[in-house]
């Protein structure tokens, strides 16, 4: 468990990195560091599956966010440097509020499953059932392309609607004069 | 979108292969191995933006390559659900594996029923969709800065 708090923590510095920073280089790298420390973690809680696609999607996103930074801003003007009251202000309340919340919620928290053992039996179902009943080696696959065929159909709507929507604003910014926007 | 310097295309030459291949592998054998459509479709457009970036991708845009791009990505995702609908007829189900899983052995290549058919179906759309997105946005004059 030691390596995910450390793991954590890292995650936690390079958001906090992220956020604050002025050069948006640095902060597109220090997401990157966020998502491959993500993928790290799942390679640790022993899930191949879902740490292959975390650490694809995570190098793809980076370079989108590169390719971007380079080709429009480097600076972000909108940051402002030095602590101010409003700020901590903000800070102040929410750790007020956050408090409040966990000491009211304590004791849900101590019902709650452990780690690693969850309630639902269904999962015990697909483990034990799921190489007889679909024939497939990987029960990754076999759950979200058998067992759970309509959720892997509703991601594959978001992904479709995300790719007409970028195509439907190109094709109106084709359209109009060049300077216009 | 213009080119990268020589050292980076030579690198690209010897790289884009292995990537399409570990690409297609990961697709083919999502029933038995860690991995599947999604995972090997996004590492398929990863190779072909790879091409994009260390080639410029000015051809492209102008030859409209965005618009196959998203007929092959809305081609996979009526495969799907056409594989999902084929369930519905042979075994009164939607998702329903469709009465193919005693086809081959399990842990062997063919196995699985329809599940190697929808990894097929998914690369095809992630793989496609992203790179399509990819190429709209190199388009777009918001990101032009000429």
């Amino acid at each position: 468990m030691l390596e995910l708090y450390l793991l954590l923590a890292v995650m936690l510095a390079a958001a906090v990195v992220a956020s604050e920073t002025r050069n948006l280089l640095a902060a597109a790298v220090a997401l990157g560091l966020v998502g491959f420390s993500v993928a790290i973690m799942f390679i640790l809680v022993q899930a191949p599956d879902l740490a292959i696609v975390q650490i694809v999607v995570e190098t793809l996103t980076v370079v989108f966010f590169t390719a971007v930074i380079l080709r429009t801003t480097e600076i972000d003007t909108t940051v402002t440097s030095g602590l101010k009251m409003e700020t901590a202000m903000f800070v102040a309340a929410f750790l007020a509020f956050g408090g409040l919340f966990l000491s009211l919620i304590i004791g849900v928290l101590q019902e709650l499953p452990k780690f690693g053992e969850p309630l639902m039996r269904v999962a015990q179902d697909y483990i034990q059932l799921g190489l007889e009943r679909t024939g497939a080696a990987n029960i990754v696959s076999a759950i979200i392309l058998d067992f759970r065929g309509y959720d892997t159909l509703g991601e594959a709507t978001v992904l479709f609607t995300a790719v007409v929507g970028v195509l439907t604003v190109l094709r109106l910014a084709e359209r109009r004069k060049p300077g216009e926007f | 979108m213009r080119g990268m310097s020589l050292i980076v295309q030579v690198i690209t030459r010897l790289m884009v292969g292995m990537l399409l291949l570990y690409g297609g592998y990961i697709v083919l054998h999502g029933h038995l191995t860690p991995g599947g459509g999604f995972a090997g479709g996004v590492l398929i457009a990863a190779a072909l933006i790879l091409v994009s970036l260390a080639f410029g991708s000015v051809e492209q845009v102008e030859r409209r390559e965005y618009i196959l791009s998203s007929i092959l990505e809305s081609s996979g995702g009526i495969l799907f659900i056409a594989l999902a609908l084929a369930g519905y007829v042979a075994a009164d189900y939607f998702f329903r594996n469709a009465g193919l899983y005693y086809i081959g052995k399990p842990l062997q290549m063919v196995s699985g029923g329809i599940i190697p058919l929808a990894n097929i179906a998914i690369a095809l759309k992630v793989g496609a969709g992203l790179f399509a997105i990819f190429l709209a946005l190199g388009a777009s004059r918001f990101v032009m800065k000429e």
